[in-house]
C-alpha cells in the first residue's frame, strides 16, 4: 500500500493490500463473534433460566465484563501464549488465531449478559404455556433461544461492533504484521503514527463503511425473517 | 400397579394456599367427577385461576392435598390449559402445533395427521402457515386450544376462554368446546361471565373470597341456588 496514493485511489483501485486488510478484518472479527455465540448465547440463556446462591453476583460480574478492556485482554493473551507462557508451545502468538482468540474473549460478555436479559425477559411471557406443556429444561432454553432469535441479533451486533472497532487487543496478540496480521484499526494506529493522516482518515470511512453494511445485512436479515416467523 | 387410565375425579381435600399474607383459596374441599363440564365462577379475585392451576396440577397448595384419579400424581400429560392470555410462540400456527405434539410426545409418525385434525377441530384450516401472533384474538384463542388438545387430554381447563372475545368469537369458541365435550374430555372452565355458565355448565363451583359458596349441578344451581350470596351474584348484585 503505497503512501502516497489517496484513500480514495486505493478504495476505487481496489487495491490488493488493502482488500487484504479488509478482509483479514471481518475474518477475525466476525470468526470472534461466531465463536463467541457459540459459547455465549447458550451461557447467557442457562443463566437466565437457573436459580442458585450468588446467581446476582454472576450477572452483575458478566455486566461488567462487557467493559473488559481490550488492552488488558490482549495483554492477558500475550502472557499466556508467549514463548513462556502456559500456552506458548502453541505457537499462536502473532497470528489471526491469536486475534480471534482475543476478540472472542471480549464479545464473549456482550453476547452472553445481551442473551440473558432477552431470554429472561421472555422467559416471563413462555413460563406458565412451556410449563403447561412440560417441557424440559434443554427444550426450553432452545425454544427460548429459537424464538428470541431476532432479538438477539441485535447482541451479535453489538459483539461484532465491539471486535471491528477495538485495537488494542489485537494490535497486542497480532503485532500489525504487514500482510499478515495487520487489520483495519491497526493499520489505522500505524498510518496515524506515521503522519500518513489523509491515508489513515480513509482507512476509517472503509472501516465504518464495513460495519454499516455489516449491520444493514443483518436488519434486512432480521426482517425478512420476522415477516415469515412473526 | 396400573396407572388409571383418567385423572379424574380431581379431588381437592382442605386446600389452601397463602400468598405472603393474602389467603387466596381457604379450605377448599372439592371433587370434580367426569361428566359435564364444571364451571367454576365468581368475581375477580375470587381464586379462580388459582383453584384452575392447581387442579391442573401447575401449583402446589400451602396447605391440604390434591388427587387426581385417587393419585397424588396424576397423568400430567393428560391434563391441558388455556391460559386466559395466551401466549403463541413466536412461530406460525401449526409450528405452535407441531410444538405442542413433540411437547406431549406425540409419535413423530401420527404428527401430521394429528396437526390437520386439529386445525380442522378448531377452524383454523388454511391458516396453519400464518405467524401464530399475526392471527386475531378469536384466532389465537382457538389456536390455544388446539395445542391444549394436541395433549390429547382427559381434562381441559380453561381460564376465561371468552374474557376479551366479542360475541361471535365466543360463539366460534364455544362450538370447538362442544366437540371437546363430545368426545369425552372433561371441561373445567373458570369464567365471570354467567352467560358462559349457563350455556356450558354441568356442575357449579361459585367461589367467593378464596372459599367454596356452593357447589353443585348446574341446573338446581341456576334454579334454586342455596345460599344468599349465590342469589345474589346470580341477580347481577356486585359481590366485594
Amino acid at each position: 500500500m503505497g503512501t502516497d496514493a489517496s484513500a480514495l485511489q486505493l478504495v476505487l483501485s481496489a487495491d490488493p493490500a488493502l482488500l487484504a486488510i479488509v478482509r483479514l478484518s471481518l475474518l477475525v472479527s466476525l470468526s470472534a463473534v461466531l465463536a463467541a455465540a457459540l459459547v455465549g448465547i447458550p451461557l447467557g440463556a442457562w443463566l437466565a433460566l437457573v436459580r442458585f446462591a450468588g446467581r446476582e453476583v454472576v450477572i452483575v460480574a458478566l455486566n461488567a465484563m462487557m467493559g473488559l478492556p481490550p488492552v488488558v485482554v490482549g495483554l492477558a493473551l500475550y502472557l499466556a501464549l508467549s514463548r513462556s507462557g502456559p500456552l506458548g508451545t502453541w505457537g499462536l502468538l502473532f497470528t489471526p488465531a491469536a486475534m480471534i482468540a482475543a476478540q472472542s474473549v471480549l464479545v464473549l460478555p456482550i453476547i452472553a449478559a445481551l442473551t440473558r436479559q432477552t431470554v429472561e425477559d421472555l422467559w416471563l411471557e413462555y413460563r406458565d404455556e412451556l410449563a403447561a406443556m412440560h417441557v424440559g429444561p434443554i427444550r426450553r432454553i432452545a425454544t427460548l433461544v429459537w424464538d428470541a432469535r431476532f432479538s438477539l441479533v441485535t447482541a451479535l451486533l453489538a459483539g461484532f461492533g465491539r471486535a471491528a472497532a477495538e485495537v488494542g487487543a489485537v494490535i497486542i496478540v497480532g503485532g500489525n504484521i504487514n500482510g499478515f496480521t495487520r487489520m483495519m484499526t491497526t493499520a489505522i494506529a500505524l498510518e496515524t503514527s506515521k503522519g500518513n493522516l489523509a491515508l489513515a482518515i480513509g482507512l476509517g470511512f472503509v472501516l465504518i463503511a464495513l460495519v454499516v453494511l455489516v449491520n444493514a445485512g443483518a436488519w434486512l436479515a432480521r426482517r425478512a425473517g420476522e415477516r415469515v416467523a412473526g | 400397579m396400573h396407572a388409571p387410565l383418567t385423572n379424574l375425579p380431581i379431588a381437592f381435600d382442605d386446600v389452601s394456599v397463602v400468598a405472603g399474607a393474602v389467603t387466596v383459596l381457604e379450605c377448599v374441599c372439592l371433587s370434580i367427577d367426569a361428566g359435564a363440564p364444571t364451571v367454576l365462577i365468581g368475581p375477580n379475585g375470587s381464586g379462580k385461576t388459582t383453584l384452575l392451576r392447581i387442579a391442573c396440577g401447575l401449583d402446589a397448595p400451602s396447605r391440604g392435598r390434591v388427587s387426581w384419579g385417587g393419585q397424588v400424581a396424576g397423568l400430567p400429560r393428560r391434563r391441558a390449559i388455556v391460559f386466559q392470555r395466551p401466549t403463541m410462540l413466536r412461530r406460525s400456527a401449526a409450528a405452535n402445533l407441531r410444538y405442542a405434539l413433540a411437547a406431549a410426545r406425540i409419535p413423530r409418525a401420527s404428527r401430521a395427521t394429528r396437526l390437520a385434525e386439529l386445525l380442522e377441530l378448531v377452524g383454523l384450516v388454511g391458516l396453519g402457515d400464518r405467524p401464530a401472533r399475526r392471527l386475531s384474538g378469536g384466532e389465537q384463542q382457538r389456536l390455544a386450544l388446539a395445542r391444549a388438545l394436541a395433549r390429547d387430554p382427559t381434562v381441559l381447563f380453561l381460564d376465561e376462554p371468552s374474557a376479551s372475545l366479542d360475541p361471535a368469537a365466543t360463539k366460534a369458541f364455544e362450538d370447538v368446546i362442544g366437540a371437546v365435550i363430545a368426545r369425552g374430555i372433561k371441561v373445567v372452565m373458570a369464567t365471570h361471565d354467567l352467560g358462559a355458565a349457563r350455556r356450558l355448565a354441568g356442575e357449579i363451583v361459585l367461589l367467593h373470597r378464596g372459599r367454596v359458596i356452593e357447589a353443585g349441578p348446574a341446573a338446581r344451581f341456576f334454579a334454586a341456588p342455596e345460599t344468599a350470596t349465590a342469589r345474589r351474584f346470580l341477580a347481577g348484585e356486585l359481590l366485594v
